[in-house]
């Protein structure tokens, strides 16, 4: 008998299973942040005034610009995919580039956050948190276990977006074969929408 | 005779590489397959054997073999075992696998790559989970469910057993979301969504439910490990956290889960019946939308975990009506296969018997879960063996037996060999009575008031728990029994035609067992559904090996 070669091999290029799979990925990945909003929604309740008083030490500041360099690094992202379909290899990189750059300053800036918070006591196990109302120390727990995980999505994205720029160096994303550039994409989107969740629940609401 | 059995062009997938690498880094979807069926036989094997111990303890009241902690420690790695390494991979990881593909007619799942990795992350798990034994300070003994507020405060090494979970949660929600973007994408030219096996069906089902519910018991099992780690009270009420918050948040995962067990198993029954009974299934849409009914009752049944908690009536009324609820979709798949079954040319096998098991077994675990449904009833059997033997009901009686009976089933088309009929069904018979003699005399000692994760008991327990443990060892004996069977015919039993009990779905139309690339020839499909048993002919003119009945 002669090989017979299916036509749905699944071996076949199949862009659109492949977003179809991150999607489904980035669904799970909200229900898992979903259990922390959740807890976070059942303290608040519980403990209404102490995560009010307890929000005033956090800084607007510092919260609001983390936000702008998000929100501009999924512009970055949108652009260099945009630049790669019209086969600007170059700009697509720069803006890689531009993108990572400004992962690392979010980072710095929660860096420079959390040892701000730490040097004033304010950290699990240390004497000014163990004063703490139960409330506000819930509050900050959730906050370093919630941006905590988010910063390490942070760094997973970036990590995608650096083989985004690898692999259009070795030739491996090209016009239209771009899929894995688009899915680090949504990846990258989905870390800005978790964080434009975070900043209004821990900063902005007293 | 099986001497005439002729060579295809094509090579089988075992033949096609050689070595250990070409294993455990395949992209093969039926090696994958394998790899997760060998490593869940050992942990079986592992889990089996805790259990088998612990009845052993129970055989006579006092200590017997060892202390209360290690008792503990042994039903929480039993249930971890069995529950995170067998029970929810079993099915969907090994016949999934290897079957999904090819009865949708294509050669692999739809990211092989993503496929191989969610082994890994299965082996990583399971390194972690029994790197407990050795390292830290014992494995946790807390039970498989965690419960705080002792989870956080047991000073056995929980957290690595938590994170070793996380990580098989991982594992299994990218097994999931390559099955959906499988069933999705890859069906052959022809094959809609009514034209599906009804075990894609099942798969379908299962698998949104694995995406779905799986993240939130992931993180919910990591916030317990950071509480561990920080000291907070998230869920520990000496701090000021909240124990039942953490049951509420393991129960939206892990009931819907108890559907991830069965649902699939329900769709390897639906392949089975048809087959044995030669004709086409009766009800399939109902058959296949009362899987989705399933998936999506299940999410709203958690609390009937919780009824003695003290959560409020109205929620415990509310959930224990969705429970019942559940039996609907349930019974319809039940009565269905009744119906097919009825007044069909039946063709005895050891795959049909371990179906037809698995439908009493499951009776048994559907109607005695009415009772733990039922607020009134619950009180009194919460916490007793009553609950044990009812989960064993629906969880060994049912999805391991219908693991074994697909075992039976698939054999040939896996191995390319048949197996001992005789020995198969003294396995079958041995496993069946051990089975019921030992969860039966524990669901009535159960009712007379026996709690559950008890390492001790009161006198008058001790003749039913004694016919409990003699049940196992018929039950144990009867497992050896069959994989001695299975293990030896896959090397020296007699080589398998293709289509050996004359079925139609596209795994017949390959040879036994199948090449790399699974199809020698376009897989046939019939207009009027997937089991048309008029095309069975056409079907059977590919064959190349004859065997004598």
């Amino acid at each position: 008998m002669e090989h017979y070669k299916v036509p749905n091999s699944g071996h076949n290029r199949d862009d659109e299973g492949k977003k179809m799979g991150m999607w489904l990925f980035l669904f799970t990945e909200i229900l898992l942040f979903g259990g922390l909003f959740l807890v976070y929604a059942v303290y608040r309740f519980q403990f209404f005034d102490q995560f009010k008083v307890i929000a005033e030490h956090m800084n607007i500041t510092m919260g609001a610009i983390n936000t702008v360099i998000l929100i501009a690094s999924s512009l970055t992202v949108a652009l260099s995919i945009t630049a790669m379909k019209k086969g600007n290899n170059k700009l697509a990189v720069l803006l890689l580039f531009m993108t990572l750059a400004l992962a690392a300053g979010f980072l710095v800036n929660k860096y420079f956050e959390w040892t701000n918070h730490i040097d004033h006591g304010l950290f699990m196990g240390n004497d000014v948190f163990n004063e703490l109302a139960r409330g506000e120390g819930m509050f900050l727990f959730l906050y370093y276990f919630m941006t905590g995980l988010h910063g390490i999505h942070v760094i997973v994205g970036s990590v995608l977006l650096a083989m985004v720029i690898y692999k259009i160096y070795k030739g491996k994303i090209n016009q239209p074969n771009l899929v894995f550039h688009e899915n680090a994409g949504l990846y990258w989107h989905l870390v800005d929408l978790i964080w434009i969740y975070l900043f209004p629940l821990f900063y902005l609401l007293h | 005779m099986s001497e005439n059995h002729t060579s295809n062009s094509e090579e089988s997938f075992y033949k096609s590489k050689k070595g250990l690498a070409s294993w455990i880094f395949t992209l093969d979807h039926k090696r994958i397959a394998l790899l997760y069926l060998y490593s869940i036989a050992i942990f079986f094997l592992v889990g089996m054997t805790l259990g088998f111990i612990m009845r052993l303890e129970l055989f006579a009241p006092g200590g017997q073999l060892m202390n209360p902690r290690t008792y503990n420690q042994m039903f929480t790695f039993h249930g971890v075992i069995m529950i995170f390494l067998v029970i929810i991979p079993s099915i969907p990881a090994v016949f999934g696998n290897f079957m999904l593909p090819i009865m949708l007619g294509t050669d692999d799942v739809a990211l092989p790559k993503l496929n191989l990795f969610s082994w890994w992350l299965y082996v990583i798990g399971a390194v972690m989970a029994l790197s407990t034994l050795v390292w830290g300070n014992g494995p946790a003994d807390t039970g498989w469910t965690f419960y705080a507020p002792y989870s956080v405060t047991s000073d056995t090494d929980v957290s690595m057993l938590l994170l070793a979970a996380f990580v098989l949660g991982f594992s299994s929600i990218l097994t999931g979301l390559n099955f959906i973007v499988t069933i999705h994408r890859l069906r052959a030219p022809g094959m809609g969504w009514f034209k599906m096996p009804l075990f894609a069906w099942g798969l379908y089902a299962t698998a949104w439910i694995q995406l779905l519910a799986t993240p939130i018991v992931g993180i919910t099992l990591l916030m317990v490990v950071v509480e561990r780690s920080f000291g907070i009270g998230l869920f520990n009420p000496a701090l000021g956290g909240d124990p039942i918050l953490y049951q509420h948040l393991f129960w939206i995962y892990s009931h819907p889960v108890v559907y991830v067990m069965i649902l699939p198993a329900m769709g390897i029954i639906s392949e089975i019946i048809p087959t044995s009974a030669q004709r086409t299934i009766f009800g399939y849409k109902a058959i296949a939308l009362s899987s989705m009914a399933i998936a999506f009752l299940g999410y709203f049944v958690w609390g009937h975990h919780m009824f003695t908690t003290g959560m409020s009536g109205e929620a415990a009324i509310v959930f224990s009506f969705v429970t019942f609820l559940v039996a609907i979709p349930t019974a319809i798949k039940v009565f269905n296969w009744i119906a097919t079954l009825y007044k069909g040319s039946i063709h005895i096998t050891p795959n049909l018997l371990w179906s037809v098991a698995f439908v009493f077994n499951f009776l048994i675990g559907g109607l005695t879960g009415l009772i733990n449904g039922a607020l009134a009833t619950d009180v009194h059997i919460h916490d007793t063996t009553y609950i044990v033997a009812h989960f064993h009901y629906t969880m060994f009686g049912g999805t391991i037996f219908v693991f074994f009976g697909a075992l039976h089933y698939w054999f040939p088309k896996i191995w390319g060999r048949m197996y001992n009929t005789k020995l198969a069904y003294w396995a079958l018979g041995l496993v069946f009575f051990g089975f019921n003699v030992m969860y039966g005399a524990m669901l009535v000692v159960g009712i007379q008031g026996m709690p559950r994760r008890y390492f001790d008991y009161l006198p008058e327990f001790e003749h039913l728990n004694k016919i409990s443990t003699v049940g196992s060892w018929f039950l144990v004996f009867g497992i050896l029994l069959m994989i001695f069977n299975l293990v030896r015919s896959a090397r020296k039993g007699k080589k398998a035609p293709r289509n050996p009990w004359n079925g139609v779905t596209l795994e017949w139309q390959v040879p036994s067992p199948p090449p790399l690339h699974n199809f020698d020839h376009a897989p046939i499909l019939s207009e009027k559904g997937p089991y048309d048993f008029s095309i069975l002919g056409e079907i059977n003119k590919y064959e190349t090996t004859k065997i004598d009945k």
